[in-house]
């Protein structure tokens, strides 16, 4: 079948020029070289660097812009397919939730210039609050979803997303996952193709999805879907290799590597695209195997897709449904059923391994913020952030963590229950109050509740690895911009009671917290400085510590600061501490800490 | 193990560390230069929650052709660590017959090794010395790589130091390592890190042949014996004297301390109490007091 689609794919250019690039890298490539025009994104691991790279091409190419939230980036990638142009947005699987209401109307509507999404999911939990698996949405939505395997296939994948976007009407979802973002490869790299633009096409029959609209779009969804499948079938996406009768593997994403890894000789079928699924194309290739295993990370979705189809496969008997896939694991599940042999492997070393969870930097502006609030012994709902790490020791002062933005919500229902005797706080982040506090901080104004919000304002989106965000004063590419200024924001919305504290002042921090927390109703303290890693790197002259002061009291220990450790030396039974030169940043929260003084900068003599 | 000729063979180098040492740069320096040499490369990492201080990881595989973009347990034909204790936690996935250990001596040891509050209590960091490990591997190089660094007078080239020794297992030449290294460095520190990766190679070469220096091996830490500790504690609380300011409760380094609903001083947790004194120290009304006494038998 030839379909004027399938030119999109590469074929190999005597020209091309190779270069290593992660797979977020290539993801951006891909929409560069489609010929994108606005790309929208509000930052998230994996996905992140997507925009990031995109905003690296020329800005007459591409509009590349931070959003606040998920659904604003998809609107804004929504409106510019409106216009007539490419579009993209990229988002991690839990911002797809957020942006999940406009796609699942613009799915009705369709497109007028190319419109992808790409979805970053986080199998292993690596960076994220949950482990949901992205395709469910695709299918959900009824959208088409493209499943790369490496980053040569993140590009390809992503321009051919564009033409199918067009050529089949529908918005495309690239779905990759936290290895392929961030796995490094040579990828071939192509030219970028500038498209006419067709300019706003007037037709509110399909651009306005109010009930009589929808009724006649969602029957050509089911229309759209088969076709997608039957030109699926034929794709050049997708790879069949010959090999052993008896075992035959279906598999996609970087799953096929790991099979390639543990079983090369087996036949193989590579699918390209996990929604629609290629039906024929895989009835094929069942028949042609004596017995079939489907290899995928996270949901058996190929897998009851297949089933559904009444072909017999295995899949999740042997494969697990939970965390990210390696080549041990492939090969694990083969060897319990049957296919492999166990090898004979040496004993492992048995060294205890030493525990080193993430921590917050030496210096963070969040430390004094949860120091203070754990003496306050609060009820605290906490964010998403690098902040959600207080809510293990020796910080421990974070009770929840939901989602984007639920802290306020979380506050306010639980001073709603009427139970809690203990002040009640939420603790937010300046770029997570942007993303979903905002709604959450007015609704508490406007059901009259007693609770106090802490915004750690650290001027940046710190966990991604310091993103701009509306109230930094700069944009994606760095270019100065309108700033928000918090203050006035919260004052506009109803707040009456308003204090901005240093960070690094936990005496400060301390009154001002107890004095929010006597307030009635709502009150918002905004804990103000910034990250010690972004936008620069905050580097003032290291303290040390007098040895022969310290009182091993362990004061200095409850900030959990990496600079902090105990020395050779002991009080009383108990470690003494010394400070690493090098780590610490000089914030003085230690000393300020510290009972018996003996924390001091380090280049003052004491005699 | 693979039964792969040397020509299809790909090789796996798992470079290791904590985050900001440079873990990043060391593998996509190696990364570059396989490039370079027409091998196909794959180099992973995982970022996001690992900034700095948490444990940081990177594979890098080259070959003819390469698959997984990660290295199997017991496949890395070198294992590279920046810091001691996060070598020992990937110590299998080295190869067993055949893999080399490249490690840094020196610990970083984490805020969370240090939480114990019980009185002669331990780090949570690994006992083990360079020379256990050495004997534990196939090829162990235990190098103090930070203390080279120091001596040429930047520490934070030691991961330059231990790509030079890592050069050594590795078919690339000198030149083309100082190349890329130059590349990716900041201009201003050229120099220093051309120093620190020629000291690397030459701690290896005289590792070969036995004249190499030894790392200093930190010093076992200095234990208190369960039986030095000969006394108890007890917090005596004379409420008749509180007035209720809060100053204990606020920094009593264990938060075991709290105002009851007559806004008196109350032990709330006892069991958490380290008898560090703070409170008795810091009550204006001498409200508090820990009395030792010897350990009864």
């Amino acid at each position: 079948m030839d379909h004027p689609v399938k030119q999109s794919i590469d074929k190999k250019s005597k020209k091309a020029t190779q270069r290593p690039m992660t797979g977020n890298e290539a993801l951006a490539r891909g929409a560069w070289e489609a010929g994108v025009k606005v790309g929208s994104a509000y930052p998230g691991t994996p996905s992140t660097e997507i925009m990031e790279s995109l905003s690296r091409f020329p800005s007459e190419d591409v509009a590349a812009q931070w959003a606040t939230n998920e659904k604003v980036a998809c609107d804004v990638a929504i409106g510019a397919s409106f216009a007539g142009v490419r579009a993209m947005t990229s988002m991690k699987h839990v911002g797809l939730n957020v942006a999940s209401d406009a796609l699942m109307s613009v799915t009705y509507i369709g497109v007028n210039g190319g419109l992808v999404l790409i979805v970053c999911d986080d199998p292993g939990i690596h960076s994220s609050q949950n482990e949901q698996d992205s395709r469910m949405f695709a299918k959900f939505a009824m959208v088409p979803c493209l499943e790369p395997s490496d980053a040569q296939e993140a590009l390809d994948f992503t321009k051919l997303a564009f033409d199918l976007s067009e050529e089949f009407d529908t918005p495309v979802i690239v779905r990759s996952t936290t290895r392929l973002s961030h796995t490094r490869s040579a990828v071939k790299l192509g030219q970028r193709i500038e498209r006419d633009s067709k300019g706003f096409v007037d037709n509110p029959s399909k651009n306005v999805m109010m009930p009589n609209n929808a009724r006649v779009a969602h029957p050509q969804l089911i229309e759209r879907e088969e076709k997608l499948a039957e030109y699926f079938n034929t794709s050049d996406i997708n790879k069949w290799q010959k090999g052993r009768k008896d075992i035959g593997i279906i598999t996609l994403a970087t799953s096929y590597a790991y099979v390639m890894e543990t079983i090369p000789d087996a036949s193989i079928l590579k699918l390209g695209a996990s929604y629609p699924l290629a039906a024929d194309l895989i009835a094929d290739f069942c028949g042609s195997v004596e017995r079939v295993f489907v290899v995928e990370e996270l949901e058996p979705f190929v897998e009851n897709e297949i089933k559904v189809m009444g072909l017999a496969v295995e899949g999740k008997k042997y494969f697990p449904r939970v965390g990210e896939f390696s080549p041990e694991i492939v090969r694990l599940g083969l060897e319990n059923a049957g296919v492999l042999t166990k090898p004979d492997l040496p004993p492992p070393h048995d060294q205890r391994p030493t525990p080193r969870p993430p921590v917050l930097c030496a210096g963070c502006p969040h430390t004094s913020g949860y120091m203070a609030i754990r003496a306050m012994n609060g009820r605290v709902m906490g964010d998403i952030g690098c902040y959600t790490l207080a809510a293990v020791e020796p910080l421990r002062s974070i009770d929840t963590c939901v989602s984007m933005g639920s802290s306020i919500g979380n506050a306010i229902g639980v001073a709603k229950a009427g139970l809690e005797t203990k002040p009640i706080i939420a603790t937010i982040g300046d770029s997570t109050f942007l993303h979903a506090g905002i709604p959450a901080l007015i609704d508490a104004v406007y059901n009259d509740v007693d609770i106090t919000v802490i915004l750690l304002d650290n001027h940046i989106t710190a966990m991604t690895g310091g993103q701009n965000h509306a109230a930094t004063g700069k944009n994606l590419r760095g270019d100065e911009t309108h700033r928000i200024d918090f203050e006035k924001l919260i004052s506009a919305v109803g707040v009456k009671w308003i204090r901005r504290t240093d960070s690094y002042d936990i005496a400060a921090m301390y009154q001002t917290f107890r004095e929010a927390a006597e307030h009635k109703g709502v009150s918002v303290v905004i804990s103000d400085r910034p990250c010690v890693l972004d936008p620069v790197k905050v580097k003032g002259p290291a303290l040390t510590v007098i040895s022969e002061n310290c009182v091993a009291c362990q004061s200095c220990m409850n900030l959990g600061c990496p600079a902090l450790s105990w020395s050779d030396q002991w009080y009383d039974g108990h470690h003494k501490v010394k400070i690493d030169g090098e780590a610490c940043i000089g914030c003085t929260l230690c000393a300020q800490v510290c009972p018996a003084d003996s924390i001091r900068p380090l280049a003052v003599e004491v005699h | 193990m693979k039964d792969q000729s040397n020509e299809t063979k790909t090789t796996n180098v798992l470079i290791v560390g904590v985050g900001g040492q440079g873990v990043i740069m060391v593998s996509k320096v190696l990364a570059m230069i396989c490039q370079m040499n027409g091998y196909q490369v794959k180099q992973s990492e995982v970022h996001g929650m690992a900034k700095r201080g948490g444990s940081v990881f990177s594979h890098v595989r080259f070959g003819v052709q390469v698959w997984s973009p990660t290295i199997p347990t017991g496949e890395a034909d070198v294992l590279l660590a920046l810091e001691w204790a996060e070598g020992l936690r990937w110590l299998n996935y080295l190869e067993p017959s055949n893999g080399t250990f490249i490690t840094d001596t020196q610990h970083i040891v984490p805020p969370f090794a240090c939480l114990n509050r019980k009185r002669g209590a331990e780090k949570v960091y690994s006992k083990e010395t360079p020379a256990q490990i050495v004997a534990e591997v196939a090829n162990g190089l235990a190098l103090d790589a930070t203390m080279i660094a120091t001596e040429l007078g930047n520490p934070r080239v030691s991961n330059t130091v231990l790509l030079g020794t890592l050069s050594t297992a590795l078919e690339f030449t000198v030149e083309e390592w100082l190349q890329v290294i130059s590349d990716f460095v900041p201009p201003k520190t050229i120099e220093v890190n051309r120093q620190a990766f020629l000291k690397g190679r030459e701690w290896a070469e005289q590792a070969k042949n036995g004249t190499a220096r030894e790392p200093l091996v930190a010093t076992p830490e200095t234990l208190l014996a369960e039986t030095q500790i000969t006394d108890d504690f007890e917090l005596r609380l004379t409420r008749a004297w509180c007035k209720g300011c809060d100053i204990c409760v606020k920094m009593c380094p264990e938060r075991c301390l709290g105002l009851d609903t007559q806004q008196l001083v109350t032990l709330l947790h006892p069991e958490r109490c380290t008898g560090c004194r703070v409170c008795e120290w810091l009550c204006p009304d001498f409200a508090i007091d820990v009395i030792r006494q010897e350990k009864s038998a």
